[in-house]
């Protein structure tokens, strides 16, 4: 069993941090911290809550003076750690099914083996579990199943999914009114404190100040070349704002920071960053949809920059909120923003949404590609993503590819494979864009191959039937 | 006379519940002009509104070991649950064509999104997510829910269903409070004299009622149940168990069949549990608007599922009283395979059982499973083990 003061072995290579932009540098400064407190939590007074990235509440947990710990980001850094699959194990051993979400067995596994977090200190146990139930069922019975470890309350938010895209009246009303009656009275009890709400409009103020310069990092991949990856680098850019930071200065510090980084890069006519340093020479620029694979991160990455391919947005990375469409916190309405935020996260939106945003990155991006990274573990991202892809590949003529991974289960993991994949699909890629075709003309990307099989599959049982 | 009448019965339930290609329904429509059919996928989706709208509720549960999924497949990594395949496989093949609409409850991730699958699909179709409320306070989950479902009436006016009458509604709720209580008896002879009843011909029964209207699906259950009170029946040394986990996607018939053939008597199980999920009646002086009354029986008589959020009750505990009441003596655990509901829920499940000491036992399936062999020994073992010892 781990120990607090167990050291923490990364299996993915370090970089010094020589070789770190400073953004990089700050954000490595402020999760240290943020574990620090946790790790203090005790000894400090401070009350710890158990949340989830997709609709979280930080400003109103920092409004409270509540510490959140986010169980899915703890599960995929013991992916990037190399330790989840031996948590996983631990969970399947225990009786849970090779069937069911990874993050919730790694996060289960890593309970069971001392509770160590990410920076190697032991995470506190929660005083309180705030289920926001946001685009992903699993959430649900993942706080079930933590309640039977811990002895403290949970605090569910229902948040209504938007099959049309669209919130409603009445959906912004349930939510805020749960928010009034049941979840700030819970949190109020757990904090030992009234909400001052000036407070939570101060971070709210802040959030948006934030958002903003993200929002211009993500427009910035308009740019040829794109001064930033979108996809691998980008779920470093969300880290403050997806997590324990929207609502501090420390994230509006980060993000105008970053902004400036990227001004310099845009100016020297730079690429991004990457693994092995500044991406060489632009060739493909690509769409992603789906969560990347944790536990091979940077080889999977590289698969992508080696070859000059480079990722212009992803949906990944609008998990945590849909900035770039228009939303900010807004500071005069605190609880209905906050509603709002939890019902506008990417994986609450319905699958025809879904299509229209990637149909607009691709366009809007001029993305000569778009790959589906579909993982095992997550039905809400993956249910529906082989009709996407023949959706998109109708409406904007681009080919499209598609591979399957997990999220921290390296038995998903199939490197040489995926890579097969990729460069394959890379090359066509390149074919094509050297012929100046188009989808209809040239071959196909990855639904055309769906269709012919399946037309190929129904033909010889039609065959089987008729002999 | 009466073992006639019961198999007769059961064979037009058979019948009923093998029309992949909507047949009942499609003569529903002919008789009824004008008239919708609206689909809906598991667990539970609320039949008596639909009725109240003059609709015809018809309950789809895929393809099961009936249909070749191929077209379906192409739309479906392989670790998603078989459900969605085959009911996707149905839809292009046009064999669901009869439907108006379709609705989809938030049971999980993959019923969600083949909804949205749904809209793309069928673009003329009626797809509707019907939001389950997880917060069962009649003042924030209740009002959601009642302006949901009366989303959904308008949705269902503006496909040509007649304006909200709420007297109709009232008379719709009564009929689906009928067949209810009928449900009830059905289970009370299982329990009581679970020869009389096979769980696998109960199955069949309840299953048939999902392409009727509430009142001809009671006269078929009433006439069921007087045949089998009174038909010769033979009592077997069988262990009483109860099966859970099988709450969406359906085994084949052929698997129940089995764990009764390896020694089990099944008194209680979550098959077909939307037309068990309310424990009880559906309140018409809840409210004035029977809309509501549907809304409120929802919150306050739904039973627990692996679908449903627990709040402050004790995860287990539903599942314990079950086995309690019934007499039962151990629990099979019988989910589809990649259901995420079911898989979660069960190591919880589990505990409770153990701490109670209650033995079970945990098999696998999906709709089109087709070797039984392995299903037998596993259930024979585990039947034998409880008999002899009262362990597994």
């Amino acid at each position: 069993m781990n120990t607090s003061s167990e050291k923490v072995t990364e299996k993915t290579e370090k970089r010094d941090d020589g070789d770190r932009d400073e953004s990089q540098r700050r954000q490595k400064a402020m999760i240290g911290d943020h574990f620090d407190k946790l790790a203090r939590a005790k000894e400090d007074g401070k009350k710890v809550v158990y949340t989830f990235v997709p609709g979280n509440l930080t400003e109103l947990l920092g409004a409270l003076d509540l510490l959140p710990v986010l169980p899915e980001i703890n599960a995929l850094q013991s992916g990037m750690r190399g330790r989840s699959g031996k948590y996983i194990a631990e969970a399947e051993k225990a009786g849970h099914s090779e069937d069911v979400c990874t993050y919730v067995k790694c996060d289960l596994g890593m309970l069971k083996s001392g509770n160590i977090g990410p920076t190697g200190q032991k995470l506190p146990p929660p005083d309180v579990l705030l289920l926001s139930y946001t685009g992903c069922f699993t959430f649900l019975k993942w706080f079930e199943l933590l309640k039977q470890e811990y002895d403290c309350p949970v605090v569910m938010l229902h948040v209504p999914y938007q099959p049309d895209g669209e919130i409603t009246d009445e959906m912004r009303k349930y939510v805020v009114d749960q928010l009034e009656r049941e979840v700030i009275p819970a949190l109020e009890k757990v904090a030992g404190k009234k909400l001052d709400m000036n407070e939570l409009s101060r971070r709210l103020e802040l959030s948006a100040k934030a958002e903003e310069d993200l929002v211009w990092v993500w427009e910035s991949a308009r740019n040829t070349p794109s001064p930033i990856d979108g996809y691998f680098g980008g779920v470093y850019y969300t880290g403050p704002i997806f997590s324990s930071f929207r609502g501090t200065d420390d994230a509006t510090d980060y993000y105008k920071l970053l902004r400036g980084e990227i001004e310099g890069r845009i100016a020297r006519g730079e690429g991004p960053t990457t693994p092995d340093g500044p991406m060489g020479k632009e060739k493909f620029r690509l769409v992603v949809e789906g969560p990347p694979n944790w536990t091979n991160f940077f080889d999977f990455w590289r698969m992508f920059s080696r070859e000059g391919a480079v990722v212009v947005a992803s949906t990944y990375t609008r998990v945590g909120g849909l900035y770039d469409r228009g939303f900010r916190h807004d500071p005069k309405k605190p609880l209905e923003t906050l509603a709002d935020y939890c019902l506008g996260c990417y994986t609450n939106l319905g699958l025809p949404t879904r299509v229209n945003l990637l149909e607009h990155y691709v366009k809007t991006y001029k993305a000569d590609g778009f790959l589906i990274n579909s993982v095992k573990s997550c039905n809400s991202f993956s249910v529906g993503q082989l009709l996407m892809l023949r959706e998109l590949e109708k409406r904007t003529g681009v080919p499209g590819g598609f591979i399957e991974s997990d999220l921290v289960d390296p038995r998903y993991f199939g490197k040489a494979n995926i890579e097969n994949r990729v460069q394959s699909y890379l090359q066509m890629l390149e074919a094509r864009m050297s012929r100046g075709g188009d989808l209809g003309k040239a071959t196909s990307g990855f639904a055309g191959i769906l269709e012919s099989a399946a037309a190929q599959a129904e033909g010889l049982v039609t065959l089987g039937r008729k002999s | 006379m009466s073992q006639e009448t019961f198999d007769s019965i059961l064979a037009r339930a058979r019948t009923l519940c093998d029309d992949r290609k909507l047949e009942t329904v499609k003569a529903w429509k002919a008789k009824n002009p004008g008239g919708l059919a609206v689909g809906h996928m598991p667990v539970w989706s609320p039949r008596a509104l639909i009725e109240g709208c003059g609709a015809l509720p018809v309950a789809c549960f895929g393809g099961g070991d009936q249909v070749d999924v191929i077209k379906g497949d192409a739309y479906f990594q392989s670790y998603i649950c078989h459900i969605p395949r085959s009911t996707i496989e149905l839809a292009l093949a046009g064999d669901l064509d009869a439907l108006d609409g379709m609705v989809f409850p938030a049971i999980c991730d993959v019923i969600r999104n083949l909804g949205g699958m749904w809209k793309m699909l069928f673009e003329n179709k009626l797809s509707y997510y019907l939001d389950l409320p997880q917060n069962f306070d009649p003042k924030l989950g209740g009002k959601f829910f009642t302006l949901e479902l009366h989303r959904l009436v308008r949705e269902l006016e503006a496909r040509g269903a007649p304006k909200l009458d709420r007297e109709r509604m009232r008379a719709a709720i009564r009929d689906e409070n009928e067949r209810r209580a009928t449900i009830a008896e059905l289970d009370e002879l299982r329990r009581k004299e679970p020869h009389r009843l096979r769980a696998s011909e109960a199955y069949l029964a309840v299953r048939a009622g999902g392409t009727m209207m509430a009142k001809e699906h009671t006269a078929m259950l009433r006439a069921l149940l007087d045949a089998a009170k009174s038909r010769p029946a033979r009592k077997f040394d069988n262990v009483r168990v109860v099966v859970v986990g099988s709450f969406c996607e359906q085994p084949p018939v052929a698997l129940i069949v089995t764990l009764e053939r390896s020694g089990c008597d099944i008194i209680d199980d979550d098959l077909q549990l939307g037309m068990r999920m309310l424990e009880g009646p559906i309140d018409l002086d809840a409210s004035e608007d029977p809309v509501e009354c549907i809304a409120l029986a929802y919150l306050n008589r739904g039973a627990a599922s692996a679908s449903r959020y627990i709040g402050d009750l004790v995860k287990g505990r539903a599942l314990i009283e079950k086995v309690k009441q019934s007499g039962a003596e151990g629990v099979v655990f019988a989910a589809a395979s990649f259901c995420d509901p079911a898989l979660l829920d069960q190591p919880m499940l589990e505990a409770a059982l153990q701490k109670e000491g209650i033995p079970f036992t945990t098999l696998k399936f999906a709709e089109n499973t087709g070797q039984f062999q392995v299903i037998r020994e596993q259930a024979g073992a585990f039947s034998d083990s409880v008999k002899l010892w009262g362990a597994a």
